[in-house]
């Protein structure tokens, strides 16, 4: 497989968006499904779960990869509220569909104009993301990286 | 993709303002998420968007009256935070937020058209209780699963801002629970060993919904060897295990609408998987819900909101007497269920006898009402999983007649 314009045949997957919009931001990869409601505080943008093996990272103006997903009702509120206060990602690529991480996202957008894509990844693309990096969320689905630098 | 009729179509497009349109984008991106091929009309919604629960749900409401937001469907609340006929329950000056944004939120569902029941036991108002095969939108748990299970009517869970789209829109895609396949049991769940009074005592019914959620998480289950279960334990059962699981039906072979026979249950199907349960397995369960002893401060009964019955067996079980002054018995409960105990005359003698009735809220809520802090006795298997945490309090578990003896006593008092 080569592509027309990358130097690595790697540097894109396609999603399927279930909330579109285009993206940018460093690219965070969760290792852990993370429940927004309860695991995540919208008024600092960190990870609070003890649990979850990213504790104390911040999603603020991130692209998130998330392994599967794991909503409640409690879910859209958390989300809508990070997206107004700014300390929300800037995108999210799950591989399992969630309507509450949906309807968080959607909603925010009507009320306060700011669009946070939601991708649906096949486990396969999930798994071609790199570690990090600056990437790219298009509104047709595609995400596209820049190497990483070296610093 | 879904097919839309005409009047979807016009939806979507704004055609009816922009409430309108987000309440179908939401519905049809739902539809696309699960797979449904259509979108099923509903009779009635009973919603949780109306409960406060930040920012986005005050602004979120505000912007559904602004923008033209209509009902299609006749639509009941769940309960709120606060009780607005006893403002000192959570006082406004703690949690101003809360409180006023509550208040705030309750005012616009109310302008929006819903009916205003503040209730997590809609099923006790015949307007809010389906029948069999009826196709509804619950979102609170314990009323999702008493819907699915106890009713049989048809409904998945919807989280907030849904609940209140598919009301708008009067539909929903048509997956899950609403889907004759999607209510077979795949689990068979078999009691054995117990005695023939073991379900004369109500607690192992709430024990038995805790081990259900905690063994089958989101699967359906069919319970056999059951000898009854009244509308109280399917009620138990059913809050319990949308708590310590997410199980939104639940089948009882012999008892529950859709599970009149072991085939009936698993709609012909054989069990993925068999359990069995016995006395020591609820024992367990039910002695994890006690966290810890000490003074007596508080007792809450009424999660989810106690039913015209059950203030009855209250009732009965306290004839005459006062409960200690030391303690504080708050029972939670609808406006409907509250109007129809004082015309039974059981509402004064519960005041007289020191008993509060609160309305409108549940007391596991944060923030934490007046009173409840310390150690608290409850009936309920949930009230009893979620306070501690919620709370900050130690938990007491134990079946009605116990929380009376106790209230009277002023301290914990097991049979």
């Amino acid at each position: 497989m080569t592509t027309a314009t990358g130097s690595d045949p790697g540097d894109f997957v396609v999603g399927r968006p279930l909330v579109v919009g285009e993206a940018s931001g460093a690219l965070l990869r969760l290792d852990a499904p993370l429940s927004f409601w309860g695991g995540f505080d919208p008024a600092s943008g960190r990870v609070i779960d003890r649990a979850h093996p990213q504790v104390g990272e911040s999603l603020a103006g991130r692209i998130v990869a998330m392994p599967g997903s794991r909503g409640s009702s409690g879910t859209p509120g958390v989300l809508g509220e990070s997206l107004r206060l700014g300390t929300g990602p800037t995108a999210l690529l799950i591989t399992k569909a969630d309507v509450n991480l949906v309807a968080g996202a959607l909603v925010a957008s009507s009320l306060y104009s700011r669009v946070c894509p939601v991708l649906l990844l096949g486990e396969g693309e999930f798994r071609r993301l790199p570690e990090n990096g600056i990437a790219l969320v298009d509104a047709s689905g595609r995400v596209s990286w820049e190497p990483d630098s070296e610093e | 993709m879904v097919e839309l009729t005409d009047q979807e179509q016009r939806w979507l497009h704004g055609d009816h303002g922009q409430a309108m349109q987000l309440a179908m984008r939401l519905i049809v991106t739902a539809a696309e998420i699960d797979g449904a091929a259509e979108l099923v009309e509903v009779d009635f919604a009973h919603i949780n968007s109306c409960h406060w629960s930040g920012r986005m749900s005050e602004d979120f409401a505000e912007f559904l009256l602004a923008e033209g937001g209509r009902l299609s469907v006749p639509t009941f609340t769940n309960a709120s935070l606060i009780d607005c006929a006893r403002p000192e329950l959570r006082p406004e000056v703690q949690t101003p937020a809360a409180v006023r944004g509550a208040r705030r939120v309750m005012e616009i569902y109310e302008q929006l058209g819903c009916e205003p029941i503040w209730t997590c036991a809609p099923y006790h108002d015949a307007a809010a209780r389906p029948s069999l095969g009826q196709h509804v939108i619950g979102s609170e748990s314990n009323a999702v699963s008493f819907y699915n299970s106890a009713l049989g009517a048809r409904t998945n869970k919807y989280g907030d801002l849904f609940d209140i789209a598919g009301a708008m829109v009067g539909r929903v895609p048509l997956s899950g629970l609403h889907l004759d396949a999607g209510r077979a049991a795949s689990l068979h769940v078999q009691l054995d060993d117990f005695a023939d009074d073991a379900f004369d005592d109500p607690s192992t019914f709430h024990a038995l919904g805790i081990w259900l959620g905690e063994t089958v998480a989101t699967s359906i289950a069919a319970v056999d060897g059951l000898p009854r279960a009244s509308e109280t334990d399917l009620k138990a059962i059913a809050a319990a295990g949308a708590t310590s699981g997410s199980v939104a039906l639940f089948h009882l072979i012999g008892i529950t609408p859709e599970a009149a026979t072991f085939d009936d249950a698993f709609r012909g199907g054989t069990p993925d998987r068999a359990f069995v349960v016995r006395p020591d397995d609820l024992r367990t369960v039910a002695g994890r819900l006690s966290t810890g002893d000490g003074p007596l401060n508080a007792i809450c009964l009424g999660t989810p909101h106690f039913s015209v019955d059950e203030f009855g067996d209250l009732v009965r079980l306290l004839d005459d007497r006062r409960i200690s002054p030391s303690v504080e018995v708050l029972v939670t409960t609808s406006r409907a269920v509250s109007h129809e105990i004082g015309l039974r005359g059981w509402g004064d003698r519960l005041e007289a006898a020191g008993v509060q009735v609160v309305l409108d809220t549940c007391t596991y809520y944060t923030p934490r009402p007046t009173g409840v802090e310390g150690l608290v006795m409850t009936n309920s298997a949930k009230w009893a999983y979620y306070a501690p945490g919620i709370l900050d309090v130690d938990v007491a578990f134990a079946n009605l007649a116990d929380c009376v003896e106790s209230a009277v006593a002023g301290e914990v008092v097991r049979s």
